[in-house]
């Protein structure tokens, strides 16, 4: 009785050792299946790793996974570890979503600086890659119009990029000079096009306070991008928001268009579709510099995350150089790393998207890191959207800034 | 003289024949494009968009965009958890909007017609402006299962039934067609010493049957293909989603066209089957209600 009552306490002593605590996870990537079974394999070598953390993955469709999130905040349902769209996170920090994440400086070390979201001074969510643009041609175009190929050292100026695609409408063998991706909207407007208007000098607030959008939307510089914008469309050199999306898809590709304003994300298809001499070229620089969008999906841990330690494990634990390759070779997007990058088939040295490693660690600029961003991006996309399709340039820019201004006072200057 | 008649009737028959024919391709052409382009792989989908060709089963035709939509989604399981939850409001609906609508039109209480009007009003009440409230309502509301009382109802199927089982719409519907019933056969009923729930068992309902295909038609089409932004936020688990949030699985970075075809066809069956089976109630309902569901 002795022995069978010692076993029963061992037992439990044994059981209790054993036994992982379970961490919730959501993550946008429902329906990507390659996506999907890398992050499984992650959480699978993680809970299989170690006996402290057991992660349990929920999935969630991306077009309204921001929307689940908010609700679930509402209803004190949120998940210990989320992932968060990098421009997005400060405003959930803000809000008081989302807690400091615990990584250790060693594991972010190295990594390219738009992975690493931080708030008030401190780290908040990590990212397993980033996102970059490019401007695609071909070489045969830049042969057929004569026109020199630029480099990271020497972009194209504004004066070179307008007589491109001058030369490209001219000569009449592409529907349209330029695809901008106008089919695309939402988050496509700022990350794409915000670069433009801080290549001119401007921006969609004012970051050296976060308190006012004057001056940085509706001075000199962005009302020139706005007018250069305008043009863009009534001049005929790109298509304007009534694009089809099958000809975003499918018009680059077909040879419709010379040059076409798109994400890595899209380079894999466009060499798979057998265009062999895709170029992947730096913006132009506008006059302050060639900047283009960066920060994509990051993890964080919420603020009702009893165990942010244990977030912080596993996020130490995905960020290893092997789950950053896996991830890029699946999903064509760019690892956060060089060693990872190295052990890629695509970002590797001489690889076909390597251009895009470079464009990202040379020219990524992140979106304006102020809780007000989730605002003020929908205003400034529908600013870009009115100005397309004909509105004045000044009196659309001064209207955004009122209306971003309202905001940022409605929010008490969210912080700053 | 009569020959020229038949000629006249002859060409009018043609005629109109000729343009319920044009109405009927106009009013079919989005259905085709979407069983046709389910069978297309995406290049060729968009490619065929700007022709005639995208409502031909033309080219490389396949069942693989099915084959992909089950490996992306769980598509069975979605259609299940609309079918469950369509079935079981709808039957609640009727049976508890019916007996209300009963005790507004011929039972006497007082503050009744205040009632109506209160519940009336809500129909000019936008769901999206009670959606918050009613999440945190429904997010802290006790449940008495098998395993005793738990706290919150998110993530399960009664969060997704309970808040529309009563809507002021289907009330209405029973309150202006009981309104028009034989009130003699209701005063004959009670004279002969039926209660009121006998009234409403063996008179009102069995002559109630074009009012109920109505409802049933109206409500079976609002919870099976309009509910997203309710499901959206009250679950976050997969195995209680809906037809409608899991459309969102196709949309990624390159939203794969095909497959959302494939899977919007799919989801379309039990509605064409349903359809199928009540079709004359459902043009009833439609000519009597003037309500398109």
């Amino acid at each position: 009785m002795r022995y069978l009552i010692c076993s029963i306490a061992l037992g439990g002593v044994a059981t209790v050792a054993t036994a992982q605590t379970e961490l919730t996870l959501w993550y946008h990537g429902a329906g990507n299946e390659v996506e999907s079974e890398i992050l499984d394999g992650i959480v699978s070598d993680f809970n299989s790793g170690q006996s402290d953390w057991s992660v349990a993955v929920e999935s969630f469709p991306q077009g309204s996974y921001n929307d689940s999130i908010v609700a679930a905040a509402l209803a004190g349902n949120l998940p210990c570890i989320l992932d968060v769209d990098g421009p997005v996170m400060p405003n959930w920090a803000w809000a008081g979503y989302m807690q400091p994440l615990p990584v250790a400086d060693a594991a972010i070390e190295g990594h390219l600086d738009a992975t690493v979201g931080r708030w008030g001074g401190e780290v908040y969510s990590v990212g397993l890659w980033d996102a970059a643009v490019a401007l695609y041609t071909r070489q045969s175009t830049l042969d057929e119009l004569g026109l020199r190929t630029p480099t990271l050292d020497n972009p194209w100026t504004l004066d070179e990029f307008n007589a491109a695609l001058e030369t490209a409408k001219t000569s009449g063998n592409y529907d349209f000079a330029l695809d901008l991706g106008m089919a695309w909207t939402g988050e496509w407007y700022p990350y794409a096009f915000s670069p433009f208007l801080q290549s001119f000098g401007g921006d969609i607030v004012d970051r050296s306070t976060y308190l006012t959008a004057e001056g940085a939307l509706n001075g000199d510089a962005a009302l020139a991008f706005g007018e250069w914008w305008q043009n863009l469309f009534t001049a005929g050199l790109a298509p304007g928001t009534s694009q089809d999306p099958a000809d975003r898809d499918s018009g680059f590709i077909e040879g419709r268009y010379a040059f076409a304003w798109n994400g890595n994300w899209a380079a894999a298809a466009t060499l798979d579709a057998g265009v062999d001499d895709a170029l992947f070229l730096p913006a132009p620089d506008f006059g302050n510099g060639s900047t283009i969008g960066a920060a994509s999906w990051q993890f964080g841990v919420s603020a009702t995350c009893e165990f942010p330690e244990g977030a912080a494990a596993f996020v130490e634990f995905a960020l290893q150089d092997r789950y950053l390759a896996a991830f890029s070779d699946g999903i064509g997007l760019i690892p956060s790393t060089r060693e990872a990058a190295a052990m890629t088939e695509r970002y590797a040295q001489g690889g076909p998207l390597e251009p895009f490693f470079a464009l990202s660690d040379a020219q990524a600029l992140v979106r304006p890191v102020t809780p007000g961003y989730v605002v003020a991006a929908k205003v400034f996309e529908k600013a870009l959207a009115d100005i397309a399709n004909g509105a004045d340039v000044a009196d659309t820019l001064d209207a955004a800034v009122d209306e971003i201004d309202a905001d940022i006072e409605a929010n008490g200057g969210y912080g700053h | 003289m009569a020959l020229v008649t038949k000629e006249n009737a002859g060409l009018r028959l043609v005629t109109r024949y000729a343009v319920l024919t044009l109405v009927a391709l106009v009013f079919a052409f989005p259905l085709v494009f979407m069983i046709i382009s389910s069978l297309k792989p995406d290049q060729q989908l968009l490619q065929d968009t700007s022709s005639l060709r995208a409502f031909l089963p033309v080219g490389d035709i396949s069942l693989d965009n099915y084959r992909a939509a089950f490996d992306r989604a769980p598509i069975g399981r979605f259609m299940l958890n609309s079918i469950f939850v369509t079935i079981v409001t709808v039957s609640m609906s009727v049976a508890i909007c019916s007996l209300a609508a009963f005790a507004f039109v011929y039972m006497k209480w007082s503050g009744r017609d205040a009632a109506l009007s209160i519940v009336l009003a809500t129909l000019i009440i936008p769901f999206e402006t009670i959606a918050v409230p009613l999440l945190l309502m429904v997010s802290r509301l006790p449940w008495i299962g098998v395993e005793g009382v738990e706290w919150g109802w998110l993530n399960t199927y009664r969060v997704q039934i309970v808040p529309w089982i009563v809507d002021a719409l289907t009330v209405f519907l029973f309150v202006q067609y009981f309104k028009d019933l034989p009130r003699e056969l209701i005063e004959a009923a009670r004279a002969e010493g039926a209660s009121w729930f006998q009234v409403y068992r063996r008179v009102v309902m069995p002559l109630s049957g074009p009012v109920l295909a109505t409802a049933v038609i109206l409500k079976s089409l609002k919870m099976y293909n309009e509910q997203y932004l309710w499901p959206l936020i009250v679950v976050q688990d997969e195995a209680h989603r809906p037809i409608m949030v899991g459309l969102g699985y196709f949309f990624q970075l390159n939203v794969a066209w095909g497959e959302l075809m494939a899977y919007l066809t799919l989801i379309s069956v039990p509605v064409l089957v349903f359809y199928l089976i009540l079709q004359r109630a459902f043009i009833a309902s439609i000519a009597s209600t003037g309500v398109k569901g």
